[in-house]
């Protein structure tokens, strides 16, 4: 690991070990924040007696589902668009207001055409989702190069394996940072849901903990999500500017 | 003219959305889902009352005190990391993980330590408009191309003078489009913590409406957000754009 | 033929003995860039430096400006010594574009002799002076992006050029233009040298143009830099780039590419 590494390792470390000295001393009150390795203990223990199962299990398949439509959904829609060039300039000014609006204010309206369910929250991360994929597949097959379409041709190739075998490689860049975005928000949009309202989940429990005071099953959660979302979504980024980089091109923190 | 005629595309395009919004409210009824027409007319009836009033301001001055911590703070951290390069190449990736985190995981502790308040509102709100910020900021200041650097310095300027006639303005387009990110955000922080824990703000309205089953007011103050938010991005945009156009 | 030593009071500048390491980063090793290298300017003269890539010119620009610190040697300007300081009286026009780009033309030209405390009338005078100069005349109020390279370029020099310098560097500034164009700017490079008496320092990659634009050109070696040959063209100062079709022209570039044929190998790695 890198100089710049260790001292990341160390900086997080120290703060979690600070935290957990705080906690320990009584300066932290426990009714407030429970010290870190509590935190783990009680992690540990909900897996272990599989009471969380249930809902870690539906919340998660949620959000796969809703990353998966997203994908689909939304790169085939990219591709459309991208081929009605006046579309996509009608399209151009939704596209850049949609993540200003919060969108959120929507859930409790899809709550009362769908009901209570996982419907609505599927709903909320795909329509978060969306549009990221969108505008990721929109760039990926804006920037392949067009003398591509040339070299297929010299090559005798038809239309379909050049978009296989040419096309799809050139735009994989910014089709897989789409990707990256949808799988991201999508996490945020389900569990952001179940906590506000949710017949169950994830973060529905988690904010069930909180209103019956149960610190220890709250922060065991907490501590899931954040492991996780952590684990997934920096795996998805470092791969993201791994292969930009290889391919040369300057990508930014998004 | 071309701006014209994008202009009538994209009126379309609005026009559309509308109709669909009247298909869907005949597909699934008046207590699900009032149409346009209705919506609006509430609207009307709505929002001179002392009620909205109330509820809008509350909302207002938390947004308004939110977005200060945000740009103060994400504007602070991201001057630091962006010209401590060892800060910046340590913190950069814990920032971003912090952006991707869904950061309402962290909610119930910000209650646990501000209760039901106003600050908690503004600290959660904050806590979604820091990072982009930062993170922009950050950027820009790295972005900045050594040769201007060097020009200062062959122009003989003082470290003062480089700050604030070409650092500065070198780095204020991207400067501003991570203001209007953050603006967003730092919006929706405050409308996620009011639609949770509650009871007053616009947020708690839509959430009380729903609850209340008074669809009309649910959808309204909904379309009342969804304006302010396209229009306060719009105007950002246009600044951006502008100072984008030279850059 | 090649330079005799001078008496001292004719050097506008010197470098004596001067050697540029650059300090590795951590866990890297240090790079000797240049040197140890020695040279004497004399006043108004065009000097151009050619050499392999990398082989450490931007170094040798950058210290004799003061934008770095030699690591030994002396650099001397005007009789005093520069240390890692840009003094009064020297410009730079670099080779990457430095045009800021929130400025119009005519704000980038007046921006250095703003801030020197020159009246408003007189900084009118002189930038619209140095504009028409440079051609610039009908894109005052254009922004850089509106732009051609060449023209970023122009407005980088009448930046340098409103300021009067007595010294003025240029590192590779065309660059990035096609051959016909640098030609051309090669004339304007004359003419501004002509007009303004400064000495001037060029580094170059092509050897047909330091030929054409110079007084005496120095051929340096791969990295570190150290001048394997000085050559005098003895080109009268009224010159242009008619000049390639001398028979004097043919002689000096090719003797140029024999000391730098062998030294360019080995900056490509077949040496």
């Amino acid at each position: 690991m890198s100089r710049v590494g260790w001292i990341r390792l160390a900086v997080i470390g120290t703060a979690i070990g600070l935290l957990e000295i705080s906690c320990r001393l009584g300066l932290i009150d426990h009714r407030v924040v429970i010290a870190p390795s509590e935190m783990v203990d009680a992690l540990v223990q909900l897996l272990i007696s599989g009471q969380a199962n249930d809902q870690i299990a539906r919340t998660f398949g949620i959000v796969t589902a809703a990353v998966l439509i997203s994908i689909v959904l939304g790169f085939a829609l990219g591709v459309v668009i991208h081929a009605l060039p006046r579309l996509r300039e009608a399209l151009d000014p939704f596209f850049a207001t949609y993540y200003a609006v919060p969108i959120f204010i929507f859930y409790p309206v899809m709550i009362a055409i769908f009901g209570l369910s996982a419907i609505p929250i599927l709903l909320m991360g795909v329509a978060t989702a969306l549009v990221a994929m969108i505008i990721g597949t929109l760039n990926g097959l804006d920037r392949i190069p067009r003398i591509l379409t040339k070299v297929a041709r010299v090559h005798q190739m038809g239309k379909l394996s050049t978009a296989l075998r040419l096309k799809l490689p050139a735009a994989a860049p910014h089709l897989f940072t789409g990707v990256k975005l949808a799988v991201s928000y999508s996490f945020i949009a389900v569990i952001a849901s179940e906590f506000i309202l949710a017949p169950a989940g994830l973060g529905r429990i988690i904010s069930d903990a909180y209103t019956d005071f149960d610190n220890r099953r709250m922060y065991a959660l907490m501590l899931l999500l954040i492991v996780v979302a952590t684990l997934v979504n920096m795996t998805l980024h470092t791969l993201d500017q791994r292969w930009a980089a290889r391919r040369g091109l300057v990508k930014s923190w998004s | 003219m071309v701006v014209i005629k994008r202009a009538i595309d994209t009126l379309i395009v609005f026009a559309v959305m509308l109709l669909a919004w009247q298909a869907l409210h005949q597909l699934v009824g008046d207590t699900a889902l009032p149409g346009p027409v209705p919506t609006l007319q509430y609207l009307v009836r709505f929002l001179p009352t002392a009620r909205f009033a109330e509820n809008a301001w509350a909302t207002l001055v938390s947004f308004f005190y939110a977005l200060i911590l945000s740009y103060a703070l994400g504007l602070s951290i991201g001057i630091w990391m962006g010209v401590h390069r060892l800060s910046g190449a340590v913190g950069e990736p814990i920032l971003i993980s912090l952006y991707t985190l869904p950061k309402i995981t962290l909610y119930p502790v910000v209650l646990l330590i501000f209760g039901l308040s106003t600050s908690g509102r503004v600290t959660f709100g904050a806590m979604h408009g820091v990072l982009p910020v930062a993170l922009l900021t950050m950027n820009a200041i790295r972005n900045i191309p050594l040769v201007y650097l060097k020009s200062a310095r062959t122009l003989r300027l003082s470290k003062g003078q480089t700050i604030l006639t070409v650092l500065l303005p070198a780095t204020v387009p991207e400067v501003i489009s991570g203001l209007r990110i953050g603006f967003a955000l730092t919006l929706l922080g405050v409308l996620l913590a009011e639609m949770f824990a509650a009871k007053h703000g616009l947020g708690f309205l839509i959430i009380n409406a729903m609850q209340l089953l008074q669809a009309e007011e649910m959808v309204s103050v909904a379309v009342v957000l969804f304006v302010f938010a396209v229009v306060a991005n719009a105007l950002l945009l246009i600044i951006e754009h502008r100072l984008h156009r030279r850059v | 033929m090649t330079s005799t030593t001078l008496p001292d009071r004719q050097f506008h500048a010197s470098l004596s003995g001067v050697t540029r390491i650059y300090p590795g980063a951590a866990g890297q090793q240090p790079v000797h860039a240049l040197g140890p290298v020695d040279l004497d300017l004399r006043r108004g003269e065009f000097f151009a430096v050619v050499g392999p890539s990398g082989c450490g010119k931007t170094t040798l620009l950058e210290v004799l400006a003061g934008l770095q610190p030699a690591t030994a040697g002396t650099v001397i300007f005007e009789g005093r010594p520069i240390a890692n300081e840009v003094p009064e009286g020297i410009g730079v026009v670099f080779q990457e574009d430095a045009s800021f780009a929130w400025l119009t033309v005519w704000d980038n030209a007046a921006f250095g002799l703003r801030r020197s405390g020159v009246s408003e009338a007189e900084v009118c005078r002189q930038v619209d002076d140095a504009l028409s100069f440079m051609g610039l005349k009908d894109f005052t109020r254009a922004y850089p992006a509106q732009l051609s390279g060449g023209m970023r370029q122009r407005v980088c020099i009448a930046r340098t050029l409103v300021l009067q310098p007595r010294f003025i560097l240029l590192d590779e500034p065309f660059g990035a233009l096609d051959a016909q164009t640098r030609l051309l700017m090669g004339d304007e490079v004359l003419r501004l040298w002509r007009r303004t008496d400064a000495t001037v320092l060029l580094i170059t990659h092509a050897l047909d143009e330091a030929t054409m634009l110079s007084d005496r050109i120095g051929a340096m070696s791969a990295r570190p830099g150290r001048f394997l040959d000085i050559v005098e063209t003895g080109w009268p100062r009224e010159r242009d780039s008619t000049i390639v079709g001398e028979a004097q022209f043919g002689e000096i570039t090719g003797r140029l590419w024999d000391t730098l044929r062998g030294e360019s190998l080995k900056s490509v790695g077949t040496g």
